[in-house]
């Protein structure tokens, strides 16, 4: 029989608390474990990836035509709302991935770890971001090659993208609550779902809100992702749709509400995400 | 230090449910203590409080002299953990798994790699390395989540139920690997619904049931306290029953259990067997069935308790974190 030494107990020195900075690196490692995740299951990278694409196209050459006139400008106003509403749908990842480290055990054993306390979920919200940022540049990416023209510069783009990101890091923390709640990951696909897809479709993203009867209009108005999708609309499209049903005069308003609402959201959500946490665990 | 792990009047309520109602441990350094008890007993909890998972209601803990909540996280840089809730990533491979506990221990790259192929080698996973965890039989599950436990070289190690669901081979393979650790000075707490288990690890051994610790002492002294073994006897005509009742209640110095045709008493001393066969010889009985057995934990149970172990071989592994309401 070989014995399997362990060192003896260490000394007297032990830390007493992580240090921010290794709360960081080991947000970092998690996040890494979530992106080798994705290498394991291509299935997901599709999920993001491919979805998005089927809608622009769907939308482009199916609906196009008969809400726009012709699908070449179609694409101009739509594209700048499906990214914002694809957004949406990434930020559910953060849910599914919380909810399985929950119901797996998975979660358990990192909290029995000497690791910062807010890593697993800082960690699990940097992985959001760089899915986010992948599934942005990819819906653009796509826009492009069918016709979407920039309207702006390259400095109005980026601020573009940094606002959506900054809006799903936000939209996150009502993701780690669906995560916290949902008994299984197939619930959390459910629950999500049931509820970003009116949220997300009662919007401006694919009509012009004029069309639609006025106490729809109301709520489409106020919702945050029609708010959110103008503000991209104006910092992509500038002045070039002038004159159209779907045009933004000026960027400055929609992006001052689309950052209140981010603000309100995390205001609410995430107090109330980490009680649930905690009383979950 | 004389006591890694120590624990006084722990009490935690899950609702209106008493999952701790008082526990009261103690294991010396580089020994085993054995948690035996049945599904719902208390022992996940205990563990759970024991590894800073959960705090207590009432009572105190402290690992190593560092006390389970207000010290929690120098208590988590003592402690390995392997149990049915505290488990690897499935979609990762062997190594990643290990990677990522080294890199989130404070590792070095290269270190984190070197740590994980030397645990991976150490238990006989070097071929699966490179394959996701979920597609491991059980007993290689078993021995990552071990390995996973190991790669801080933690001096106190919690095992959850660690053979409950595997097959026997699988189950002596991990006996083994712990009984390696412990002859390299690791103190263990082990929690198994098994007595063979509690056996064949543990130094000392504490029943607990409801959320109390009922029994405690070397496995000689429980053994002793409620017999090792079951003598059953089972004669071939029902016309005997009174004969071979007396005969094993006098033998066995026990009040005998009936069950049907069958015949069953605890003994501690297996020269019983010859003994009983020559009284039922001379009374001209006939048997159908003759046997000595290690005692199963229903049994211990019904002998220290008056009544058998509630669920005691439901063997609840995906349930547990379902009814994580329960004590489990």
């Amino acid at each position: 029989m070989t014995a399997i030494t362990t060192t003896p107990p260490a000394g007297p020195s032990l830390p007493a608390r992580v240090s921010p900075l290794d709360g960081v690196r080991q947000s970092l490692t998690l996040a890494w474990r979530t992106i080798v995740q994705v290498r394991h299951n291509p299935w997901e990278l599709g999920d993001f990836s491919f979805q998005p694409i089927m809608f622009v196209l769907l939308f482009t050459f199916v609906f196009g035509g008969a809400i726009a006139g012709d699908w070449q400008s179609y694409l101009q106003f739509m594209l700048p709302g499906m990214i914002t509403m694809n957004m949406l749908f990434v930020t559910m990842y953060v849910a599914q991935g919380l909810n399985t480290d929950l119901t797996k055990g998975v979660f358990d054993r990192l909290r029995s770890l000497p690791i910062a306390r807010w890593a697993p979920l800082a960690g699990r919200i940097a992985a959001d971001q760089v899915k986010q940022a992948w599934s942005i540049v990819l819906v653009l990416g796509v826009g492009l090659v069918l016709g979407f023209r920039i309207g702006t510069n390259p400095a109005s783009l980026l601020a573009a993208v940094l606002l959506l990101l900054v809006f799903a890091l936000a939209f996150s923390w009502v993701s780690v609550l669906v995560g916290v709640l949902a008994r299984d990951p197939e619930r959390v696909q459910i629950f999500g779902f049931t509820a970003l897809f009116p949220v997300t479709f009662v919007s401006n993203v694919f009509v012009p809100a004029e069309s639609m009867p006025g106490w729809l209009q109301a709520f489409v108005n106020v919702n945050p992702v029609s708010i959110l999708s103008d503000a991209c609309r104006a910092l992509m499209l500038g002045d070039k749709t002038a004159g159209s049903p779907w045009h933004v005069a000026s960027a400055g308003p929609p992006v001052i509400q689309s950052l209140l609402w981010a603000a309100v959201i995390v205001a609410i959500f995430a107090p109330l995400s980490v009680w649930a946490l905690k009383r979950k665990i | 230090m004389d006591h890694a792990i120590w624990a006084e009047g722990l009490v935690k309520h899950f609702g209106e449910t008493k999952a701790l109602d008082g526990v009261d441990l103690s294991v010396r350094t580089g020994t085993v203590l054995g948690l035996l008890g049945p599904n719902g007993a208390g022992k996940t909890t205990t563990v759970r409080v024991l590894a800073t998972l959960l705090r207590p209601d009432a009572g105190r803990a402290s690992v190593n002299g560092y006390d389970v909540v207000a010290d929690a996280h120098r208590v988590r840089q003592l402690i390995g953990l392997t149990g049915q809730y505290a488990s690897v990533d499935e979609t990762l491979t062997g190594t990643e798994n290990l990677l990522l506990i080294g890199r989130l221990l404070g590792l070095s790259r290269p270190a984190a790699r070197e740590r994980a192929r030397e645990l991976l080698a150490q238990f006989e996973l070097t071929d699966a390395a490179s394959r996701a965890a979920k597609t491991y039989s059980g007993g290689m599950r078993r021995r990552l989540d071990l390995a996973a436990s190991l790669v801080g070289r933690p001096p106190l190690l919690y095992l959850d139920e660690p053979t409950t669901g595997l097959d026997p081979r699988a189950r002596a393979e991990l006996w083994e690997l712990i009984r390696r650790l412990v002859a390299g000075g690791t103190t263990v707490l082990l929690t198994t619904q098994y007595l063979d288990e509690a056996d064949e690890l543990a130094d000392e051994i504490m029943v607990i049931d409801q959320g109390r610790v009922i029994a405690a002492g070397t496995p000689e002294d429980l053994k002793a306290k409620t017999g090792s073994q079951t003598l059953a006897v089972r004669p071939a005509d029902r016309a005997h029953l009174p004969i071979v009742t007396s005969v094993v209640g006098e033998l066995a110095c026990a009040i005998p259990d009936v069950k049907g045709q069958l015949v069953t008493a605890q003994v501690t001393d297996p020269a019983v067997l010859p003994a009983v066969v020559r009284r039922l010889d001379d009374a001209g009985v006939v048997v159908s069935e003759l046997a000595l057995r290690t005692s199963s934990l229903n049994e211990v149970f019904l002998s220290l308790t008056g009544r058998p172990a509630e669920e005691a071989d439901q063997s609840g592994s995906a349930a547990t974190r379902q009814t994580e309401g329960s004590p489990a």
